[in-house]
Parts: C-alpha cells; sequence; structure tokens
C-alpha cells in the first residue's frame, strides 16, 4: 500500500463528495426497475398458471381433432385450427411481399420530399389504428364490394383484412433493419460501381434479412391473436367441416375462444381454456422459429 | 468579411497535358451552403496527388466529386466542370455506374463487407460482369495489396476477422480488383496504427506503377512521403458564419513543403496553424 498524496492542489473542501447518499439513489433506482419487470412477470405468470391449471386437462387429441360440438365435452377446435393455419399462410403470402417491398422503396429509393414525409407519418398513424377499423373496412371492401370474388366471409377476406393490419407493422419493421446497415457498406458498393440494386440485394438485404423476419413474424402473431375484426366482418364461430379453398368460410381459434367463454355452462369455460393454450403454443412456435431462422441467417453471415 | 481570396493554382506545366481528371471552377453546395468554392486543379497519369489541410477545407467534398459520390447525397449539388479522360463526369454520356467501376475509391474506416475475404475482393468483378478466373483475379489482386501471404489459407473467413490494417488493405485489393484507372483515398490511414500506416504507404507506392492515386490526408509527413503533387486547401468563413473552403496552391509536393508560394501553406505545413 503507498500512502495517498493529492494530486493536484484542489482542496478537498471544494467538493461534497457525499459517497453514501449516492450509492443510496443507486440502490433506489435498482430496486425501483427490478419490481418494474417483477410486476409484469407476475402478471403473466398469473394468467399462465390459471389458464394452464383449468384447462390443462381438458387437452387431449381428440380436442384437437374434434369440430365443434353442442356438448362440451365432444367439442373440438379442429376447423378453428385450420382455419388459422390456412390465415397465417394467406396472411404471410400477402403482407410479406408488400410490407418489405413497401419498406425497401420507402428507405432506399424514395427521394426526401413532401409527399414522403406525408406517407411516413400516414404509416405510423395506421399502426396504432384500433383493430375493429381494420375490420369495418374490411367488410365493406372485401366481404361486400369484392364479394364476387372473394366469396363474401370467407378466409381471403379475413386474410387481406389482417394483412392491412399488419402491414404498417412489417413496414416500419422492415425499415428499422434496413436503416441499421451503416452506409459505409452502400458507400463500399456503389464506390465498385454496383447498381442501386445491387447494393441492395447484394449487400444490404442479407444483413437485413434476419431484423425483417423477425418482425414479420411478430407482427403475423399479432394477426393470429386477432379476434375483433374477424367478428367485424363476419367470421362464422361454429363450423363444421375444414375449409377448402380461400372462398371458404372459417373459424380461427381466438374466435372460438371467444364463443367458450361466453357460454353459461362451465364446461364450455375449460374449452376455451384449452383453446387459450393451444393458441398459445402456436404463437411460441411461431416466435420460436422466428428465432431460429435469425440465428441461422446470422450466423451465415459471419 | 468578404474574402477577394483567388485561388492560386499552379498545375506545373510539364504535366498538364496528361491529366486524367480536370477540375474547371468546381463549386460544391450542400443545399444553399456553398461548401467549396472554385476549385480548379488536374490530376495527372500515374502520380500520387496529395489533399491536404485543415478539417472542413472541402478536400473529401473535392476528392468524392470525382466519382460522383455526392449524387448519393441529395442536398448536394456540384457546379463547374470535371473532366475525366476529357469527358464531362457530370454530363450526360458518362453514365455513374460505369465510371465508378474506372475510378475506384478507399474510404477512411475500413468497410469490408460482412462475406468472407475471397466474396469481398470478387464483389466488384462479380457484379460488373467479369469473364476470367475469378480465383486467379482475387489472388492477383490481394498481391497487389500486399496482403496475399497473411490470408491466402483463410479466404473463406470473414473479411470482419481481419485486423484494421489488413481490412483496409482489403478494401485496396477489392477496389484495385476491377481495375481502376484512378484511386480515390479519403484519409485511408487515420483509422490505423502506425505500422499499419506504413504498410498502406508502401503499398502506395507500388500501386503508383499502375494507377493514379488522390489521396486526402491530415497527416502532412504522409503527404510529403507518398505524393508526387500536392494540393492545399483551406477554409475562410463566410457573412453567414459558415465555413467555405478553396484551394490555395498546387504544386509539386517538394514545392509545398519548402518553398511555398502562399503563407498560408508556409504557415500550415510548418505547423504553425491547422
Amino acid at each position: 500500500m503507498t500512502t495517498q498524496t493529492p494530486l493536484t492542489d484542489a482542496k478537498s473542501s471544494d467538493f461534497q463528495v457525499n459517497l453514501s447518499g449516492r450509492y443510496k439513489i443507486d440502490t433506489i433506482f435498482a430496486i425501483a426497475t427490478w419490481s418494474a419487470i417483477a410486476i409484469s412477470i407476475l402478471v403473466l405468470v398469473t394468467l399462465l398458471l390459471s389458464v394452464l391449471i383449468e384447462g390443462f386437462p381438458r387437452l387431449s387429441w381428440s380436442f384437437l381433432t374434434n369440430f365443434p360440438s353442442r356438448k362440451p365435452e365432444e367439442a373440438g377446435l379442429l376447423s378453428a385450427l385450420a382455419g388459422t393455419i390456412w390465415m397465417m399462410v394467406t396472411i404471410t403470402a400477402i403482407a410479406f411481399p408488400l410490407g418489405v417491398g413497401a419498406g425497401i422503396y420507402l428507405e432506399e429509393f424514395a427521394k426526401d420530399s413532401w409527399l414522403g414525409r406525408v406517407i411516413e407519418i400516414n404509416i405510423n398513424n395506421l399502426a396504432g389504428v384500433p383493430s375493429i377499423i381494420y375490420g369495418l373496412l374490411g367488410l365493406q371492401v372485401f366481404v361486400r364490394f369484392m364479394e364476387p370474388l372473394t366469396g363474401g366471409r370467407s378466409i381471403i377476406s379475413g386474410a387481406l383484412t389482417l394483412a392491412l393490419l399488419i402491414l404498417p407493422i412489417i413496414i416500419v419493421s422492415t425499415r428499422e433493419s434496413l436503416r441499421a446497415i451503416p452506409d459505409s457498406l452502400r458507400q463500399a458498393g456503389f464506390a465498385l460501381g454496383a447498381t442501386e440494386w445491387q447494393v441492395i440485394s447484394r449487400q444490404v438485404l442479407p444483413i437485413a434479412f434476419p431484423g425483417i423476419l423477425t418482425g414479420t413474424i411478430l407482427a403475423l402473431s399479432r394477426a393470429i391473436g386477432e379476434t375483433a375484426p374477424l367478428i367485424t366482418i363476419g367470421a362464422l364461430t361454429f363450423i363444421s367441416f375444414l375449409p377448402e379453398n380461400l372462398q371458404s368460410p372459417f373459424t380461427v381459434l381466438p374466435i372460438q375462444v371467444y364463443n367458450w367463454v361466453s357460454r353459461p355452462q362451465q364446461e364450455f369455460h375449460v374449452n376455451s381454456a384449452a383453446g387459450i393454450i393451444v393458441l398459445m403454443v402456436v404463437l411460441l412456435m411461431m416466435n420460436g422459429t422466428a428465432v431460429l431462422l435469425r440465428n441461422k441467417f446470422q450466423k451465415q453471415r459471419g | 468579411m468578404v474574402s477577394t481570396n483567388k485561388s492560386y493554382v499552379t498545375t506545373p506545366e510539364d504535366l498538364v497535358t496528361e491529366a486524367v481528371l480536370r477540375a474547371k471552377d468546381v463549386n460544391v453546395y450542400y443545399g444553399s451552403n456553398l461548401a467549396v468554392r472554385d476549385v480548379s486543379l488536374d490530376i495527372p497519369y500515374n502520380q500520387v496527388v496529395a489533399f491536404i489541410g485543415p478539417s472542413g477545407c472541402g478536400k473529401s467534398t473535392i476528392l468524392r466529386c470525382f466519382n460522383r459520390m455526392n449524387d448519393l447525397v441529395a442536398s448536394a449539388r456540384v457546379q463547374g466542370k470535371i473532366t475525366f479522360h476529357g469527358q464531362d463526369l457530370y454530363g450526360s454520356g458518362v453514365d455513374p455506374v460505369e465510371m465508378r467501376r474506372r475510378i475506384g475509391m478507399v474510404f477512411q474506416k475500413p468497410n469490408p463487407f460482412p462475406k468472407s475475404i475471397y466474396d469481398n475482393v470478387a464483389f466488384g468483378a462479380r457484379i460488373n460482369g467479369y469473364t476470367g478466373d475469378l480465383d486467379e483475379l482475387v489472388e492477383d489482386s490481394l498481391r497487389k495489396s500486399a496482403l496475399w501471404d497473411e490470408v491466402k489459407d483463410k479466404l473463406k473467413d470473414s473479411g470482419l476477422a481481419l485486423s484494421g490494417g489488413q481490412q483496409q488493405r482489403l478494401c485496396i485489393a477489392r477496389a484495385i480488383a476491377i481495375s481502376p484507372e484512378v484511386i480515390l483515398m479519403d484519409e485511408p490511414c487515420s483509422a490505423l496504427d502506425p505500422i499499419s500506416t506504413l504498410k498502406v504507404e508502401e503499398l502506395i507506392h507500388e500501386l503508383k506503377q499502375q494507377y493514379t492515386i488522390v489521396i486526402v490526408t491530415h497527416n502532412m509527413q504522409q503527404a510529403s512521403r507518398v505524393s508526387d503533387l500536392t494540393a492545399f486547401y483551406n477554409a475562410e468563413a463566410t457573412e453567414t458564419g459558415g465555413k467555405v473552403g478553396y484551394l490555395v496552391e498546387y504544386n509539386r509536393t517538394e514545392v509545398i513543403f519548402q518553398n511555398p508560394t502562399q503563407e498560408a501553406t508556409q504557415a500550415y505545413v510548418s505547423g504553425r496553424f491547422g
């Protein structure tokens, strides 16, 4: 140990160090942030537990493979599960190319202009519009106006409505992923005589892709959980057949859950708890896929 | 204060006829701000030209006019005339994509693509439709940039795994792989340690045999070591509180450093300001 000598001739009386007071604020802040996370996790765990306790015993293979029924013990969610998968695929096919395309255009090609800024503000606003509004739009445009094409209250009408709903989210997340790519990479590409599309397709998109994918799958998870717009466009709640094509009537998991929970009999409430578990497993699988894909692509560019 | 300073330019007479790039009365604006004014100079064939001067004097801006990188900045506007082999660089006859293959660029911060070393060097050749043997081209470019011996066993490794100095030489290899005539270097050593800097400088000496090089540098020793010609830029305050850069003096490097005609040049190269 060496003896401490003052480094400068500033008098120590010039400083009121008050270390213990400053450390106390550190501690208070740490506790406050810890409580914030504890409360949110507690709420989530309570919700999960109550659903699991009520619904888990009801889960069985026949629950997944039966059609809805008037008798709660025979009722299953086959048509809802099939409807959800049909919806998921159709929404992806519509919203992914449109959203990513629009995001690329706005971020890479569009000049900074008055019109561009108006579009940007509108997209951000659209992301915050309540989903029921999209349901009303879908009802008027896809179900009524375009009925000859969509077949009315069909899978394609529902998918178009939900695709509209998540389009702004996909556009915004695409733009954010693109914006995170350092400009120096684009400049390097241009300086080597690359065209705009060559720079985007070979340098920018491969790096931005994991982020775009994650954003898209998270947006899809939101679409899969939506109920209100689909009820608005008149998705049926009792369907005892599987969808055959895009113009088939349909139901989806959240609607089936909503239907069961609004019945008076306790047995149906158990069914809805089990339905929630199935829905959550579907969502978890989607999010898991997002993480796996992201890791795969990130490794590839290593 | 309105300055009546007229740029004092002497492109050495015997070199004028061989100019690859020629700037004539070039003004560059960002939005409505004049950033650099009245720059006229010639870049002669197979010479190394250094641009020196204090920060904000417009030397990088002028450099980026030579391969139209300023096109990518929406607010940038170039006035005056820049010619490449006598052809107007900003005229309708010149395609910026084709032109950038012939006028390469190395940036201040090494910016290899997050791909393998091989793919980094091959990228420019691939997008420009190179028909020769790609393996040979990659090896040749890495040899020319004095990197081959260090990376020949790990061409599949990421370019980002290299050290900063190696990354910069990789960027130089990438630039020469598409056989440019001119290489523009924007402070290529400012992010490198002294040993890496030395390697890049040696490389510039080698490359001089085949390429015309324009290098922006803050390091005056570097300018005096690597260049044949030096252009000194300075900046002056405008009435609106901004700064506008201009070319003060352009001559053979030894003249600029030992016997400049302008007082400002003398002051700058002797370290009295800047």
